[in-house]
């Protein structure tokens, strides 16, 4: 049979043909449904049009991830501590957002906002009063170093206690935010009541340096070095998540580790 | 007389082309992580002789700038990665065909013959079953690689929940340095991948489409 017309193929011809035409048809719409999912979702509206952000349904994944491992999250889980004479002598630094304009520092207060209209206001002495907590940890920055440092400051639940402010922490977040409004985060209450964050005024035994933070910065290790602020002007607390500086630009809120 | 040869189950292909555009993605959105923090290199003393990357590389692929958006993709697509390579796990464990693909006491040597076959220094054809020992050697590795993927990610994702993972890893930065290392590993088996794939013809090619061989035998 030399002339192979259509209805001249033998039955296993005829089945090849087909299996491969079935094949090769499958194939080719599962890669342009690749590429077309893939440009699709490169297209999305980001969640924040101001200053950049990520593609909406990203965003919602990130945020579901935020579900699955804060509900995994354990405040017994400790940031593994380290000797004194493991701590870096020369700290890394990396942004001074927050920290452009000149300090007041005669004026400086923290300012811990218990409800609308009632202020509570802290001078750095007053701080210091309350026990003293030392964290010396693998601070790690959200590029991908990290540094062993030594930090000290009043343990952020101590704090919360020695003010009776025991019944705020029943709210989801708190927000901080620098003096010149310039920096901002937003952190979930089970990881600020970790017993390692603390709001931190001693870096190597000695007062912070102004570009650390002076007078008073947040330390908290189960989260990347983005949530640690620096020059602390107002704490708060809220149900719904607060402004968040890197959370605007595209980084995940959670940040946690 | 032609004979449809059954080769790969509609199941494996589908994991494995699945597995090729989200592995893509996620060594993408990898690179703009790591470029945030590019320190690897290779060094014979204090001579670099190769940095992780060169600036042409991040330029070429524009990969600069973009730590928030790597970070996003790569959070995202882990998912799909790790539930592509657990089904193709369960599927090939549950169905026997971790038969064809576990190497066993012979498979070494035969990987052995088959490496000097195919640099030509042995005129040997290795026998040939459905993959040969250097293939069940590869297709076995990737697979534990991809396990060490997922679990170094986990490890340098949430060094403090994973703590204990993290330590057996030699700790965070060392849990860096070998996902890192890993995705190397990928990549140098996609180029030999590639070129075998090459070598061995359209036909082979297709049955990883079409999942079936014909054979054609000389009886009239």
């Amino acid at each position: 049979m030399g002339n192979t017309k259509k209805q001249n193929l033998s039955p296993i011809d005829r089945k090849i043909r087909w299996r491969n035409w079935l094949s090769l048809t499958g194939f080719t719409l599962f890669i342009f449904a690749a590429i077309f999912f893939w440009l699709k979702l490169k297209n999305q509206p980001l969640d924040n049009d101001i200053a950049g952000g990520v593609q909406i349904p990203l965003r919602k994944v990130l945020n579901a991830n935020e579900k699955v491992f804060s509900k995994t999250f354990s405040k017994q889980n400790l940031a593994k501590a380290y000797p004194k004479s493991a701590a870096a002598k020369v700290v890394r630094l990396n942004g001074a957002l927050g920290l452009m304009t000149d300090l007041d520092d005669k004026n400086w207060r923290l300012n811990v906002v218990r409800a609308k209209g009632d202020t509570l206001k802290l001078t750095l002495a007053d701080l210091q009063k309350l026990p003293k907590t030392q964290v010396i940890f693998n601070f790690k920055c959200i590029e991908g170093w990290s540094q062993i440092s030594d930090w000290a400051g009043v343990r952020f639940s101590d704090f919360i206690k020695a003010y009776h402010l025991d019944k705020l922490t029943d709210k989801k977040y708190i927000g901080l935010v620098t003096p010149d409004g310039e920096y901002y985060v937003g952190i979930d209450m089970d990881s600020a009541m970790q017993p390692q964050t603390i709001l931190c005024y001693e870096m190597n035994g000695k007062p912070l340096p102004l570009n650390q933070g002076y007078p008073l910065r947040l330390i908290i290790p189960v989260k990347y070095g983005i949530k640690s602020l620096k020059r602390i002007g107002v704490l708060s607390f809220s149900e719904e998540r607060p402004p968040d500086y890197w959370f605007e630009r595209g980084y995940d809120y959670y940040a946690g580790l | 007389m032609k004979k449809i040869v059954e080769k790969h189950p509609f199941a494996i292909r589908w994991f494995h082309w699945v597995n090729f555009p989200i592995l893509t993605i996620m060594i993408w959105s990898g690179l703009l992580i790591y470029w945030a923090n590019d320190l690897y290199h290779i060094s014979v003393g204090s001579v670099t002789l190769f940095h992780f990357f060169p600036e042409w590389f991040y330029q070429s692929l524009n990969l600069e700038q973009r730590l928030a958006e790597g970070m996003a993709f790569h959070f995202v697509f882990m998912w799909v990665f790790f539930i592509n390579g657990f089904l193709y796990v369960l599927y090939t464990w549950i169905s026997g065909e971790w038969r064809y693909l576990i190497p066993n006491k012979h498979s070494f040597k035969e990987a052995w013959l088959v490496l000097l076959h195919d640099l030509h220094l042995s005129k040997t054809i290795p026998p040939q079953m459905k993959y040969n020992g250097a293939q069940k050697i590869a297709y076995s590795a990737i697979i534990i690689m991809g396990l060490g993927s997922v679990l170094t990610g986990l490890a340098i994702y949430k060094p403090i929940q994973f703590q204990t993972l993290c330590n057996l890893l030699g700790g965070y930065q060392s849990a860096r340095l070998i996902h890192f290392m890993l995705t190397i590993g990928y990549c140098l088996f996609f180029l030999i991948h590639i070129a075998q794939v090459i070598r061995a013809g359209w036909r082979n090619f297709r049955s990883m489409v079409t999942g079936f061989d014909i054979l054609t035998s000389k009886k009239k």
